[in-house]
């Protein structure tokens, strides 16, 4: 028999309100990845007409293709831009909105952390560091399931990858002691 | 019937135990992530990418494709029961799934969404066992122009037919095929790009460009939602599944229509995406009774979970037969075969057999274990959704890190991993279509490798793409499929055609 009547409820205390304000309208963010684009080619295009962008005798000359390529994204982002810039009049429409972007950068925060931890104190110490604190910290989980499934969670990576497969993570001072 | 001995030898190399055990744990991981919010198919095969780095290559690629199945089996898991599609390809299966677990009918849902998976796989997979061989033979005689003209024809079918802002999709090109040309220039030896950098010497490395943009993009925006999610919980019993399967003869049409749609779209960088929807609503529309679509009828699951499969399946097509990726998984398995040192393309049929074909075998068995072990096991993986998204959070953070890391060792590329995670949040928001990104990325070397050789073979000159029938044709299409939007607007103002809206 299916047990339908069962059910699973799953609940988000933490989020993001919906009726939070707009901290930025996408037009405004269009217009500034266009700009950003829009430089973007022109220094990858100033480069590849130094590199030689002209057509000799066995064809294009290395940077031929990249420069037109530039061309043609410059192209791109300006039209972008444009569109941007003329729609932008219009009603603005929420790119991210206060409360939505708290939570991205709960994530994107310690994220940014992990990555320079794994670069002093190697990848298996971040990663603990980072799941046991976003579990405590972002998730407010009970410290001892966070420390727990933190360590579990990392030993289990130690042993596949620089055990079982032989995929050498970067490490630090920790592994260093233990002879690693 | 050379394919046929070929393909029972594949089924001699699959049959390890260690083999078979790969298989499994490939499907479980798989469904988990199919499962998982903020995880699917690209991400998680993409993630779980490094893993296979020290196996030969026929055991990784078996792995990495039972990853993909599990993942598309378990996208169906999420929309029945809990009205969310782990992927874009499963929004239309929740049309009709989620009405039908409302009313009780989960167990019979979930296995008309598996049932009709395992007949679009299975229909895609005797396509390629049957028509990959064939191609591939014929594009051994392909030499440079003519792969330049089809990787053309692949970039220009992306502009002129995607439904994006052209603009948008020109960019995200055109960004794809500069950032694959940093680095060393292949043909000269020159230095391009690198702006006196050493790290930048290597090169963007596909992968952890697309571990970023899949894998972290879709962590901070899978945040910004709610994340509370209720659900029914359901298992499936023997009973329902046999009444099932009872019926399918009844919707035979509607499994054959939807197998075709998926598998055109799939060989096309269609996608699946689009497949599912054309399949669901093409069944409702030659329905006797289409009013009742989307109150929870079978055929609403059948339709559109067969064509994502039969879609998602074909896309292989292409990459083995050809060397062009037909989706974006495709494209990271594509990534995968470079990394193990397989030289994608016709050639792959010619030297490495046991590769290929135990590959197509793998397909075929991992459809038929994965479509037992989900059958068996959906209340387990529901049940999973009960992990908080906290903890779930930064271990997939922790998966990305170790996969950008372990293709190159190189921690600059974890940098670059969390730059992409950036970009693709922010594309993904403002509508710049990552696919394209992807593709060129993956391709762009290649193509232009194919085409600076032709023209040092050509002395320079433009004409050798049109020098005999089939490059031409193919360049001619290119250019045509490129200036579509164009061409069909004039055709419709000249009044030959209805224009595309029906279409």
């Amino acid at each position: 028999m299916s047990q339908t009547d069962l059910e699973i409820v799953v609940d988000d205390p933490t989020a993001p309100e919906d009726d939070s304000p707009s901290v930025v309208s996408s037009g405004t963010v269009e217009i500034f990845v266009c700009l950003l684009l829009l430089a973007l080619a022109a220094t990858l295009g100033y480069d590849n007409w130094r590199t030689g962008a002209s057509w000799d005798s066995t064809g294009p000359e290395p940077g031929y293709f990249p420069f037109y390529l530039s061309v043609i994204l410059g192209g791109g982002s300006l039209y972008g831009l444009i569109l941007a810039l003329v729609a932008h009049r219009a009603a603005p429409e929420t790119f991210v909105t206060r409360a939505q972007a708290r939570r991205v950068m709960a994530v994107f925060v310690p994220t940014l952390l992990f990555c320079l931890a794994t670069q002093f104190l190697g990848l298996y110490v971040a990663s603990f560091l980072l799941i046991a604190g976003f579990m405590r910290l972002v998730g407010k989980i009970a410290p001892w399931k966070s420390l727990l499934t933190a360590a579990v969670f990392t030993a289990i990576m130690f042993v596949t990858f620089d055990i079982a497969f032989d995929v050498i993570m970067p490490k630090g001072p920790l592994e260093a002691a233990f002879g690693y | 019937m050379e394919a046929f001995g070929l393909l029972l030898h594949g089924f001699a190399v699959l049959l390890t135990w260690k083999t078979l055990a790969l298989m499994m744990v490939g499907l479980v991981l798989g469904i988990f992530v199919g499962v998982l919010p903020g995880l699917g198919g690209p991400n998680g095969v993409a993630i779980l990418l490094p893993l296979t780095f020290t196996m030969d290559p026929t055991s990784a690629i078996v792995m990495l494709s039972c990853i993909y199945w599990g993942a598309l089996f378990g996208g169906a898991i999420t929309s029945i029961l809990f009205n969310i599609p782990g992927e874009a390809w499963s929004v239309a299966t929740t049309f009709d799934g989620y009405p039908m677990a409302q009313q009780g009918r989960a167990a019979e849902a979930l296995t008309a969404a598996f049932t009709s998976s395992f007949i679009g796989s299975l229909v895609a997979v005797l396509l390629i066992t049957f028509l990959a061989p064939m191609i591939s033979s014929f594009a051994l005689k392909f030499g440079p122009p003519e792969f330049f003209a089809v990787y053309l024809l692949t970039f220009c079918s992306f502009v002129g037919l995607g439904r994006e802002a052209k603009h948008k999709t020109v960019i995200s090109m055109s960004l794809g095929l500069l950032l694959a040309g940093v680095g060393m220039d292949t043909v000269s030896g020159q230095l391009r790009m690198t702006f006196g950098s050493a790290e930048l010497l290597r090169g963007i490395n596909f992968l952890v460009a697309v571990i970023g943009l899949f894998g972290i993009s879709e962590i901070l925006l899978t945040m910004e939602e709610r994340l509370a999610l209720r659900g029914h919980a359901a298992s499936i019993s023997l009973r329902v599944v046999l009444s099932v399967w009872k019926d399918l003869p009844k919707y035979w049409v509607t499994l054959l229509r939807s197998s075709f749609i998926g598998c055109w779209l799939g060989i096309t960088p269609g996608g699946a995406i689009a497949a599912s929807f054309m399949g669901y609503n093409l069944a409702k529309r030659f329905s006797k009774n289409p009013e009742s679509f989307g109150k929870g009828r079978i055929e609403g699951v059948f339709a559109p979970e067969t064509a994502a499969h039969a879609s998602g399946t074909a896309a292989l097509l292409p990459m083995l037969a050809l060397g062009i990726p037909g989706s974006g998984t495709a494209a990271i398995l594509l990534g995968g075969l470079m990394v193990w040192g397989l030289n994608p393309g016709p050639l792959l049929f010619v030297e490495h057999k046991d590769f290929v074909w135990g590959l197509i075998a793998s397909m075929y068995l991992g459809n038929v274990v994965g479509l037992v072990l989900v059958l068996t096991t959906v209340p387990i993986f529901a049940s999973i959704l009960r992990v908080p998204f906290a903890a779930v959070a930064p271990m997939i953070v922790v998966s990305c890190a170790i996969g950008a890391y372990a293709i190159q060792n190189a921690m600059f590329d974890i940098w670059l991993m969390l730059g992409f995670g950036v970009v693709g949040y922010v594309f993904k928001k403002i509508g710049i279509p990552l696919a394209p990104f992807t593709l060129a990325l993956v391709l762009g070397n290649r193509a232009e490798d194919a085409f600076r050789l032709s023209m040092i073979g050509a002395g320079g000159d433009l004409k050798v793409f049109w020098s005999n029938g089939l490059v031409g044709s193919i360049t001619t299409l290119a250019i045509v499929l490129l200036f579509w939007p164009v061409i069909d607007g004039l055709l419709v103002r000249v009044g030959l055609t209805q224009g595309s809206k029906s279409s």
